[in-house]
């Protein structure tokens, strides 16, 4: 299906060049002033429930219905996270304790007020219903026993305790993410069926006190959101919005061309090209957190040695793939924080040197090398083995590649059974710690740890004193230092971790030139809608 | 032979249960048929490698959780058990619940179905309309330029990718003259306005007396609907062309035309007549085939349908949704089925 839908895709591209040279002028319909549409890809959201959520178009759609306590400014990520419905917090002596001061005369969207009751509510509640994104909120000790202790409400305050001490940024950070959502306890028990805390209503209806209301979600077919008058931030410009799922890039960029849709948000690298340039369209560049990476097993006698791991990140050509084939889907970045997280660093050390590798290999004593690469099918992945392939040739390394499915390749990766494994990553929460904690963190490497969760681990990598200030930074309480504590894991990772990584993903938006204000969110969170004008 | 042993005496019902037997064989056939399309079905969700209550209780539940869930799906029962529950279920109309969006699937089929069937029966409307006429046409006027000109059409629509004919009939007709509505079922500002009573847009409009309505869905299905009729006309013409060109060579009809009978009368009442049968099994399975949802159209125009719903399902390894619109699908099958069979006693006399 993949591969007839891309052989599709270039024969259109093929005809629509072809067919480009028709001189017209089409007529430039407009969506109404105070209605924002949009084209996406939505067949990936399964559920609206915040506590169970954990896909792209969910998020989308959660981050603007529901308020969170802390939450970032859309029109500035880089400031981290702000005050959202907690209008500030004091962090008590062993930091353990968070407390938060709920902000008055906020109002959810069925009219109830916004109380710390709702806080604890809506926070146990994800402990309580343990779904897959629950780990965010309980890898601070919360387990559905202790949450009558560890989160609670008290008046206007809510008191949040983690098992032990952990870097205030860090918890906040998590709680800016989906399971961090405020529901209205009232509506939602008055929606519970068998003690399921109102999981099957909130699937598909809303309880939030957000910018926006979600009108219907047509699985597949649509999203519809209607502004929330009463937002404490203001009421939104835009009165609805619409987010249509059309899967073709080419009619995305159709409708765009059209102004039937103010927001085309997978246009792929042709039809980026084809709408460049015209009259009343833009692009938007955003780096996502996704991360393209080649790591190398250190079970491995030749890849363990430095010198081969530093030959290695030299005979990777970064520019050519980012300029060919990844052009406009991928930047070079080599350091494991995606841009736009708290730490992340841009030092590229890295470029394509074929003769300085080689000299490495030589002082290594390394000859005649060959090793068998994991790649998962997936159209970047395996040209960009190929590449690969075509550089470590040039030093005398011969790469085989074995293309697999993604349970195959991740089945052995974590086996510790592949030489060198072609890899995506992408965060999971909005906190450092999330990647700092499975490239630079492996407390145990023996065998037996079977820590497959870890990247570390699966490349059988003992990080030396990174493990160590991995777990420092997690609990260091003041920002700055502690943004400073990535910076330096990252670089001395950069130098002699077995991992290259290689690439952040890079996401191009078409929009209507009149559409102002809009954020996807970066590497860190999630779309926003309110700030939107026309 | 004489009265006493004709063996067809004995055995004479009532003329009711006369008129009952055939239907009630009817009956049989469909039954037997969906038993058999349930039990493949229900085979293959269980031999799918995927485990179905990770799906509903998430991967990081807890032991207890995934044992009570396991339970209450029934499936600590031998697998016969299980079976009568499926079946049992699925006359209820209940296809269990989607993996993917936690809706029960009966619901989602109940509002992708409309919208390919709407499709379909325009389409298919649109190809015989067209497609039969044509094909008389060719095979009377056989080795004529418009013989040809049918040949050259019935071939393009034959072999041009129709995603490509899509594409390129949006960029024309949508992107550059402005005539039809672009990609989706209707503009955003008709989205919901009517109320769903069958789910198909043009015949929920109508019902509403709301033209606007209608001239808007109209306009964004006339293309897409073409698409899918220039690809049954393609079929339908071809097919009336060899069947005319049969009958036109049989002696009545050569009789007919040494009588003297104008052309018209033995094209239309000798020769058509007697293709009619056989053209019902043609169009019929063009439909279904239709019915099953076309799903690259269906991308292509953004059109909420059965085809990209099943696809959607099947990538993302939704077994119920996917079992559960193969049900449907196979139903909408038996059934066009039957109803060509009931035709063929209806225009063939030696059929009943």
């Amino acid at each position: 299906m993949k591969k007839l839908q891309k052989f599709a895709l270039s024969a259109v591209f093929g005809v629509f060049i072809g067919t480009m040279a028709i001189p017209a002028t089409p007529v430039v319909a407009e969506t109404p002033a105070d209605m924002l549409v949009i084209a996406n890809r939505i067949d990936d959201i399964t559920t609206l429930d915040p506590a169970e959520s954990f896909e792209f178009a969910g998020s989308d759609v959660i981050r603007n219905v529901y308020g969170r306590l802390v939450n970032f400014d859309p029109l500035n990520l880089d400031k981290g996270y702000e005050a959202d419905l907690a209008e500030s917090w004091t962090v008590s002596e062993d930091g353990r304790t968070i407390t938060f001061n709920i902000r008055e005369g906020v109002n959810f969207h069925s009219g109830n007020p916004v109380t710390a009751e709702d806080v604890e509510f809506s926070l146990r509640r994800v402990v309580t219903l343990a779904k897959t994104p629950s780990f965010i909120l309980t890898q601070f000790g919360f387990t559905p026993e202790n949450i009558t202790e560890t989160i609670v409400a008290d008046g206007n305050t809510l008191k949040i305790t983690t098992d032990k001490k952990y870097a205030t940024s860090f918890v906040l950070n998590c709680l800016t993410a989906t399971v961090g959502a405020i529901v209205d306890k009232k509506l939602v028990m008055e929606n519970e069926k068998d003690g399921d805390l109102g999981n099957e209503w909130l699937k598909t209806n809303s309880a939030g006190s957000g910018a926006y209301k979600v009108v219907s979600w047509k699985p597949s077919e649509s999203v519809t959101l209607q502004s929330n008058e009463d937002f404490y931030l203001g009421a939104p410009a835009m009165k609805r919005v619409i987010v249509r799922h059309i899967q073709e890039s080419a009619t995305q960029r159709l409708l765009l061309e059209k102004g039937d849709i103010d927001v085309a948000r997978n246009l792929n690298p042709e039809d980026v090209a084809g709408v460049t340039g015209k009259e009343g369209i833009s692009i938007d560049s955003e780096l996502r957190g996704r991360l393209m990476y080649i790591s190398l097993n250190q079970n491995h006698p030749e890849l363990s040695k430095p010198k081969v791991v530093e030959a290695i990140k030299y005979l990777i050509d970064y520019k050519g793939m980012q300029d060919s084939f990844l052009n406009g889907q991928y930047r070079i970045h080599q350091s494991f924080l995606p841009k736009t997280y708290l730490g992340a660093i841009d030092d590229q050390p890295y470029t394509l040197d074929v003769e300085k590798a080689k000299a490495l290999l030589k002082e290594a004593g390394v000859e005649n090398l060959e090793v068998e690469a994991g790649v998962r099918e997936a159209q970047e992945r395996v040209e960009i083995a190929q590449s690969l392939q075509n550089t470590f040739a040039q030093a005398g390394i011969k790469l085989n590649i074995t293309i697999g499915t993604g349970k195959q390749t991740l089945t052995r990766y974590r086996a510790r059974d592949l030489d060198v494994y072609v890899g995506a990553w992408g965060p999971d929460y909005p906190d450092p710690q999330t990647n700092a904690g499975t490239f630079a963190y492996n407390p145990d490497n023996s065998e037996e740890a079977k820590a497959t969760g870890l990247l570390a681990w699966r490349n059988a990598w003992d990080p030396g004193d990174l493990t160590a200030k991995t777990e420092a930074a997690v609990i260091e309480g003041d920002r700055d230092v502690r943004k400073k504590m990535y910076e330096d894991i990252q670089r001395e990772f950069q130098a002699r971790a077995p991992f290259a990584i290689m690439f952040q993903k890079d996401e191009q938006t078409g929009r209507r030139s009149n559409v102002k204000n809009l954020n996807l969110g970066g590497a860190i969170t999630a779309v926003a809608y309110w700030p939107v004008t026309k | 032979m004489t009265v006493a042993t004709d063996p067809e005496r004995g055995r004479r019902k009532s003329p009711l249960s006369k008129a009952l037997l055939p239907v009630l064989r009817t009956v049989g056939t469909i039954v037997a048929t969906m038993i058999g399309l349930l039990f493949v079905t229900f085979i293959i969700g269980r031999v799918m490698p995927i485990d179905p209550v990770i799906s509903v209780v998430g991967e990081r539940a807890s032991k207890e959780a995934y044992e009570a869930a396991y339970r209450a799906m029934g499936l600590d029962q031998p697998v016969i058990v299980q079976f009568f529950y499926y079946i049992g279920d699925i006359l209820q109309g209940d296809f269990g619940q989607s993996l993917l969006n936690a809706r029960p699937v009966a619901e989602d089929i109940r509002r992708v179905f409309p919208a390919t069937l709407e499709l379909a029966t325009l389409g298919t409307f649109i190809g015989v309309l067209i497609g039969v006429p044509l094909g008389v046409l060719a095979a009377v006027r056989r080795g004529s330029w418009i013989d040809q000109i049918a040949r050259f059409v019935a071939l393009i629509g034959y072999s041009m990718p129709i995603f490509w004919l899509g594409l390129v009939g949006l960029l024309i007709f949508y992107g550059i003259l402005g005539w039809v509505g672009g990609p989706g079922r209707v503009g955003i500002f008709y989205v919901d306005i009517v109320p769903s009573v069958t789910g198909m847009i043009l015949v929920d409009s109508l019902l509403d007396g709301n033209w606007t309505v209608l001239k808007d869905a109209m306009s964004h299905i006339i293309l897409p609907a073409s698409l899918l009729g220039y690809y049954s006309l393609a079929y339908i013409s071809r097919m009336t062309r060899s069947f005319m060109l049969e009958q036109l060579s049989s002696e009545y009809v050569i009789t007919a035309r040494v009588k003297g009978l104008p052309e018209w009368t033995v094209i239309w009442r000798h020769a058509f007549r007697n293709i009619k049968v056989q053209l019902i099994t043609v169009i019929a399975l063009s439909y279904a085939g239709l019915l099953e949802g076309s799903v690259l159209t269906e991308i292509i125009f953004a059109w909420p349908g059965i085809g990209s719903y099943i696809t959607t399902a099947l990538l993302s390894a939704d077994m119920n949704a996917v079992l559960g619109g193969t049900v449907v699908v196979g139903l909408v099958f038996v059934c066009l089925n039957v109803f060509s069979d009931l035709m063929y006693k209806f225009f063939d006399p030696r059929a009943r």
